[in-house]
């Protein structure tokens, strides 16, 4: 069991836990997720490690409630336990000093990239965050992301901002502006994939935190296999991270889309009320 | 003593109409009255070939001679002695390649239905923990001779399958003090995310684990070794040695074209979800489980026919397993081979598929195949299956499971400096004790073998138990 020590609630439908879990704490990385079981009955959810501590011993996860266990987690409150938490899996982002760096996130990754972007910074990169929601009131982890970037645009898809619509046009401008050595993205399945034919032209190497759907998130069902570079790979032990111009966008929106059923879209590339959202 | 009885006593099953709609054990077990009769058929060879037949030694002739003097608490105890999961042998073990194999009795007519036996002194003990209950036993199984000296000592057994399980065991009745890590969210291994309900039901795996805990071994859940510590940190941390049973639990795919469509499934994938995850209660448990209506499974071992009974039970219309060599060539045990086809499963032998055709919506429609001749025997000995040029065709599947086999995981290896794997990524350890080439580490079951049994994996675990107290105890100071 894995004790809730804080939730806050940081936008409609996305909350943030503060779990105790010092193992996990002990050895996560950017990048990194565990896997959530939140009672008996539960599936096995992967959730990316949005920050941690190790001297607490705790791990912060941040989650979008999207279905059953995402409501289920978001029915929970600081003091109640969950039944299983494992992790920290997947690899842990490569950090180096790339030079310039641009973080676009928008849904959960918001907030959950919060670890890679302080890594890059410490790692003495020059940050530049593109943060998308679709309207002010959904909008959150701005001002985290703000304090290890060295820029920050928020788009809105309503006027409230300066940049409103999708991250896209922003993000093309930048890049014409300014020569890049890394985009790092971690959004929605089809945010991360147009941002990826977004930076293509420029040659900027782009690498995005794939979500397909996982099991045991240890490689032993292949569940979450995703085609990079035309191989197969199991994104919860060879990733979850990948080089966005490498991934077959194709396969991974149509095989998450394995069990929504009458809410699986018809056009796979539609972003509007796609049950991936 | 009564002239000899040649036919076995036949065991309760349920009717396989019935059976191939719900998930409730297939054999339903011996009753007293028939255990008795069958444990009568035995003549207590003086040869007693079965125990050199059972790869953990299990004093066959003797657990059954208690048994038909009605001394259950005395046929458990002979039987745990050397066995500490019975409940589970008894029900998957392939005897009849085994103990069973070599019974005298088999020479002229069928031989001692030794499993059956074995499940029904196992289920006798779980009914009446009351008596011999598993703590009862447990503290008079203790033989601690200098517990304090070995109770100092710590041990890690990474991986709770049946190797590890058994390992643990053992050693928590040296009186060492054990701690199993487990990557998922329950004990058991594929005890629990593979072999179907209907086959080992799995409140009889969580009995066995409950026995084990109950010994004094700790069990961690939810702990990937190599993730959280590598096994270097668990012995720089106060561990003594570790014992490593992480089986195989890589699957393998084709490699064809196609074969990432949606209701394409690995073996291990989908078999997670119906038997670990409980996905055929869904909703009642969260994890779904798509079955389509017409379900094709590639591979021809034990793993293909219980995904395709579980596909059957599921609610499939059609299902059809799949295998590129013949019957006879069948890895799978005979058993579950004829459970199989009399619950309707379709065999396509002598076929392999090509590729996965789709329909508009990104899912499998059809399998293309080819139907396959034999060749010439290879050097296993098994014919080798050649294409039949032209023979090419369309098999409409709306699910298929790849049920080709797995492999280690590769994590431990890679995590680890100093350990010697082999050639498919396997563990190189001796095979007498276990010892791996990192001083302090040993490994066994499946991780060291490649994918094999569950009574090999007891075995292994078992004399790698022995070979950790000797070493432990500083009466072997060498590493290989
Ligand atoms: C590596 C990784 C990290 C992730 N990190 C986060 C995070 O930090 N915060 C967050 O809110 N979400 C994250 N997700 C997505 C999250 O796992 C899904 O939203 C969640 O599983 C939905 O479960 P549900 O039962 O609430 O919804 P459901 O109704 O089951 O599903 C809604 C959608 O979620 C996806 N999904 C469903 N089950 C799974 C599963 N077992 N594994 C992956 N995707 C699934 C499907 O595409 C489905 O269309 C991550 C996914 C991955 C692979
Ligand atoms: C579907 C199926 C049906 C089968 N049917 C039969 C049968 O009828 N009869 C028979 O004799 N055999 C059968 N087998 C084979 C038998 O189950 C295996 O040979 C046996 O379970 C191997 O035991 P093990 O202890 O080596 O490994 P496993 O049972 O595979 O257990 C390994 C455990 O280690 C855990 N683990 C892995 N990596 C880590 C890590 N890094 N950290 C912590 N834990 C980890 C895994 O989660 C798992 O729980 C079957 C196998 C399958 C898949
Ligand atoms: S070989 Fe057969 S007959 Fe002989 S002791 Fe063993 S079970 Fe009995
Ligand atoms: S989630 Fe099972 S292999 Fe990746």
């Amino acid at each position: 069991m894995y004790r809730i020590l804080l939730r806050e609630d940081l936008a409609p439908n996305i909350h943030r836990f503060k779990i105790d879990a010092p193992t996990i704490a002990r050895k996560a990385e950017p990048g990194q997720f565990v896997i959530v079981r939140v009672d008996d009955k539960g599936e096995r959810i992967p959730l990316t490690i949005a920050d941690w501590d190790r001297d607490v011993g705790s791990i912060t996860i941040v989650f979008n409630q999207v279905g059953k266990t995402t409501n289920k987690l978001a029915a929970l409150k600081a003091g109640d336990s969950i039944e299983n938490v494992a992790g920290p899996l997947g690899l842990p982002v490569a950090i180096e000093n790339f030079g310039n760096v641009a973080c676009v996130v928008g849904g959960y990754g918001a907030a959950t990239i919060l670890p890679i972007v302080r890594a890059l910074k410490e790692a003495g990169n020059i940050v530049t965050s593109i943060i998308r929601a679709p309207s002010k009131e959904t909008l959150f982890g701005e001002a985290r992301l703000g304090e290890y970037s060295d820029k920050i645009m928020v788009v809105t898809g309503d006027t409230s901002n300066e940049y409103h619509g999708f991250v896209f046009e922003p993000l093309r401008e930048l890049l014409k502006k300014e020569k890049f050595d890394l985009v790092i993205t971690m959004a929605p399945t089809c945010v991360m994939r147009l941002v990826s034919l977004t930076t293509k032209p420029f040659k900027v190497k782009t690498i995005a935190s794939l979500n397909p759907i996982m099991v045991d998130g240890t490689g032993m069902c292949g569940c979450c296999r995703v085609i990079i570079d035309g191989v197969t790979k199991f994104a919860c032990v060879d990733g979850p991270v990948f080089d966005a111009q490498e991934v077959a966008w194709d396969m991974l929106m149509t095989r998450r889309c394995t069990y929504s059923g009458e809410t699986s879209p018809e056009l796979r590339y539609q972003c509007y009320k796609c049950a991936q959202w | 003593m009564a002239k000899l009885n040649l036919n076995r006593v036949p065991m309760p099953r349920q009717d396989p109409i019935v059976r191939g709609k719900n998930f409730k054990e297939v054999a339903l077990g011996y009753g007293k009255e028939e255990a008795q009769k069958e444990a009568n058929r035995c003549i207590q060879c003086p040869r007693h070939p079965c125990k050199g037949g059972c790869p953990v030694g299990v004093d066959i002739p003797e657990f059954i001679k208690a048994l038909r003097e009605d001394n259950m608490p005395e046929a458990a105890r002979i039987l745990k002695g050397k066995n500490s999961l019975p409940g589970i042998c008894g029900r998957v073990c392939p005897q009849e390649t085994q103990c069973e194999n070599v019974c005298t009795l088999g020479k002229k007519g069928a031989p001692i239905a030794i499993g059956r036996l074995e499940r029904y002194v196992a289920d006798w003990e779980r009914t009446n923990k009351g008596n011999v209950g598993s703590k009862g036993s447990a503290s008079s199984q203790k033989t601690s001779p200098s517990s304090s000296k070995t109770g100092a000592k710590r041990v890690a057994v990474v991986g709770s399958g049946p190797a590890g399980l058994t390992a643990a065991a053992d050693l928590a009745k040296l009186g060492y003090s054990v701690t199993i890590f487990e990557a998922l969210h329950v004990a058991g291994g594929v005890l629990m995310y593979g072999i179907p309900e209907f086959r080992l039901p799995k409140e009889i795996v969580q009995a066995e684990v409950d026995y084990i805990k109950s010994l004094g071994a700790e069990l961690k859940l939810d702990s990937v070794v190599g993730k959280i510590d590598t096994v270097d940190e668990l012995l720089s941390n106060g561990y003594d040695a570790v014992f490593i049973g992480t089986g195989a639990g890589l699957p393998m795919f084709l490699d064809l074209p196609g074969e990432n469509l949606c209701g394409i499934y690995s073996a291990n994938e989908f078999l997670t979800r119906t038997v670990l995850m409980k996905g055929y209660l869904y909703p009642e448990y969260d994890t779904p489980v798509e079955i389509g209506k017409q379900v094709a499974i590639v591979g021809g071992g034990n793993v293909a026919m219980d995904a395709a009974r579980c596909s059957l039970r599921l609610g499939a219309d059609k299902v059809y397993v799949v295998y590129r060599r013949s019957e006879a060539e069948m890895p799978a045990r005979r058993e579950e081979i004829e459970n199989a086809k009399e619950e309707g499963i379709i065999f396509k032998f002598l076929t392999n598929p090509l590729g996965f055709l789709a329909n508009g919506h990104g899912w499998v429609n059809a399998m293309e195949c080819i139907q396959m001749e034999l060749g010439e025997p290879d050097k296993s000995g098994r014919c080798r299956p050649i294409p039949k040029e032209g023979s090419e065709f369309l098999l409409p599947v709306d699910t298929v499971i790849v049920a080709l086999g797995n492999n280690p995981n590769p994590l431990i290896p890679k995590t680890s400096i100093g350990l010697e794997t082999g050639k498919r990524g396997t563990i190189t350890a001796d095979e007498d004790t276990g010892k791996t080439k990192k001083p302090k580490v040993w490994a066994g079951g499946d991780i060291v073998t490649g994918a094999a049994t569950v009574i090999s994996a007891m075995g292994a675990g078992r004399k790698a138990a022995a070979s950790i107290d000797k070493f432990l105890r500083g009466e072997d100071k060498s590493w290989i």
